[in-house]
């Protein structure tokens, strides 16, 4: 039921996540926050089973700022993934796995943007797009069928609108150069539809 | 625990790390994180280790289901009840319905689901009654230490936070506990003290007429408390500057615009929320329907006590866990107050007579409209005879 989509651009990186917290059938809260700010360009994005998210968001997050006071300066996108990648791995033949599938990006000043999926077995795969929940069987097909690595920011956000599937709402947020900016929050749009000339 | 040691009970349970555990006073089942020392601020506990861990090779299947629910249920019906809490203008209101059921069995139709945890805090706890009234006990403690060592209280999420912390090594286990914290965040203002200290007298002359208690005692206390650090403050306030005005005294003394009414969702699972309206338990759909309904910010106090209770006895009316009493408690600055506990088979009959009444009413609207009519309408009655 949850969902995270990432696109990758020339100089950008695109993602958003919906804002659902659901306990089975209730919706508690409309406006949650899946999105985790490691650094001044990199976020994490998560779902999975309830706790397990943001205690283990949270764990990076801690230990990616206490490297920035230890050693001065950031750890970069492709590090950080790294980093979470290893401690999933570590976790996972423990007593204590954590169900959690990742996206996490951002960008570095000397490799550009960096877009990376992991998921709960904790295979890390640098992606130009990539997609989480139920509504990656629907959006990745579309993404295969219309992306190209040029696009600017604008044909993708556009793209991003086109096939937002039937839940409430969506935070959505660049990372570029200049750090993370907050797009508008989408509202629902009930038939995404494609067409050339939109684009 | 001689006979333990005796039966070399404990050789069984040891990790494989080389770690040895100090002895505590709940005695050696119960591991602590031997990194930390026991009078740290954060002394939790561990579940003890089962015994056939050390031969068992955890794949990554059974690992994981262990982390799942253990009820296998399309969704979750366990947590018998309908609790709610929401903020609002004046504060938060917490209620909670007094059904206790096992399976079938209505184990006590009179159980207190919301606690006090010290003067501004509440909390309302659905799922597994015995797990609750011990997390309940130990979150009391947490913050009773943390108010001790910092000489402040606890923020509602940083309560939130702690009670998730402590909840978490027990994931996977059969731990069922769901707990909202209402509460009122932020220091007493010097207005609040002195409303604090009229409510002390007031509730020393209700006790001496009727000798019941309205008001928490750990509202009194914690002012007793609060004025030792208040006169402290406010001295500082007026040495620094000697003209200073009430008002910035209370902003110097408040908790830095911080403070409020807060709401907040604590699940066993890990779940962490904060919010507005939080209903839990069986019953919390259709409390949620009307609390969804009904809920405005600028509220007043008797609107949300009524959105609370109707909310309440709509989930017992339709739920079979639910019923029977409901509890109420109105948290705002000067702390928390316990309405009565309501029967809510009164509200039941009352509705009903009201419906009566609205039917009986219909009815004669409908016979002097035909009378009216029949009036009127003489060619249609000679068209239609």
């Amino acid at each position: 039921m949850e969902y995270l989509i990432g696109i990758q651009g020339p100089d950008f990186v695109l993602v958003a996540a919906d804002n659902v917290a659901a306990s089975s059938i209730i919706q508690m809260k409309h406006d949650y926050d899946k999105m985790f700010k490691l650094s001044e360009k990199i976020l994490l994005l998560c779902v999975g089973e309830a706790g397990d998210t943001v205690q283990f968001a949270e764990y990076i997050q801690k230990n990616v700022q206490l490297y920035k006071m230890r050693n001065g300066y950031e750890l970069s996108p492709a590090a950080a993934a790294n980093f979470t990648r290893k401690n999933l791995a570590d976790y996972l033949r423990s007593r204590t796995p954590y169900h959690v599938n990742l996206l996490l990006a951002g960008y570095d000043e000397a490799d550009g943007p960096g877009l990376y999926y992991m998921d709960y077995l904790s295979a890390l795969a640098k992606a130009p797009f990539a997609a989480h929940g139920y509504g990656a069987f629907l959006t990745l097909s579309i993404l295969d069928r219309y992306y190209r690595p040029g696009d600017s920011a604008l044909s993708l956000i556009r793209l991003n609108k086109r096939f937002i599937l039937n839940l409430p709402s969506f935070t959505v947020r660049l990372i570029d150069k200049d750090g993370i900016h907050d797009m508008e929050k989408l509202p629902r749009v009930s038939f995404p539809s494609l067409s050339s000339s939109d684009r | 625990m001689a006979l333990q040691d005796v039966c070399g009970f404990l050789d069984t349970l040891d990790d494989t790390g080389p770690c040895t555990y100090p002895p505590n006073e709940m005695g050696y089942m119960w591991r602590t994180a031997s990194e930390f020392d026991r009078d740290s601020a954060f002394h939790f506990l561990f579940p003890p280790q089962q015994c056939s861990r050390k031969n068992r090779v955890p794949t990554l299947f059974s690992s994981t289901f262990s982390s799942l629910s253990p009820h296998q249920q399309p969704f979750q019906l366990s947590h018998g009840t309908t609790t709610l809490g929401f903020i609002f203008q004046d504060g938060v209101i917490a209620a909670a319905d007094t059904r206790a059921s096992c399976k079938g069995l209505i184990c006590c139709p009179t159980s207190q689901k919301i606690m006090p945890i010290h003067s501004h805090l509440v909390v309302n706890t659905s799922g597994s009654g015995a797990d609750c009234m011990l997390w309940e006990r130990i979150l009391t403690r947490e913050m009773r230490l943390y108010q001790l060592r910092h000489r402040k209280r606890l923020s509602i999420n940083g309560a939130a936070k702690l009670l998730s912390m402590m909840l978490h090594p027990f994931k996977g286990t059969n731990v069922c506990v769901a707990a909202t914290l209402c509460g009122w965040d932020g220091e007493e203002t010097r207005e609040t003290l002195n409303s604090c200290m009229e409510i002390a007298e007031v509730k020393e002359a209700v006790e001496q007429d009727t000798g019941v208690s309205t008001i928490s005692d750990s509202a009194l206390s914690s002012v007793k408390m609060a004025s030792v650090n208040e006169q402290e403050i406010l001295k500082d306030a007026y040495a620094l500057n000697p003209a200073v005005s009430d008002q910035n005294t209370k902003n110097v003394l408040s908790f830095g615009g911080r403070s409020g009414p807060r709401v907040c969702y604590v699940c066993s699972d890990g779940l962490q929320l904060k919010g507005e309206i939080i209903s839990v338990g069986s019953g919390s759909p259709y409390a949620y329907a009307v609390l969804d309904d009904g809920w405005r910010w600028g509220m007043t106090v008797d609107e949300a006590v009524a959105l609370a209770r109707e909310a309440v006895f709509r989930a017992t009316h339709w739920d079979a866990y639910s019923g029977n009493n409901v509890d109420l408690f109105h948290i705002t600055a000067h702390g928390w107050r316990r309405r009565d506990r309501e029967d809510l088979k009164e509200e039941y009959y009352r509705e009903r007579e009201r419906k009566r009444k609205k039917i009986k009413e219909r009815e004669k609207e409908r016979q002097k409209r035909e009378g009216d009519e029949l009036g009127e309408g003489d060619i249609y009655s000679v068209h239609c005879g």
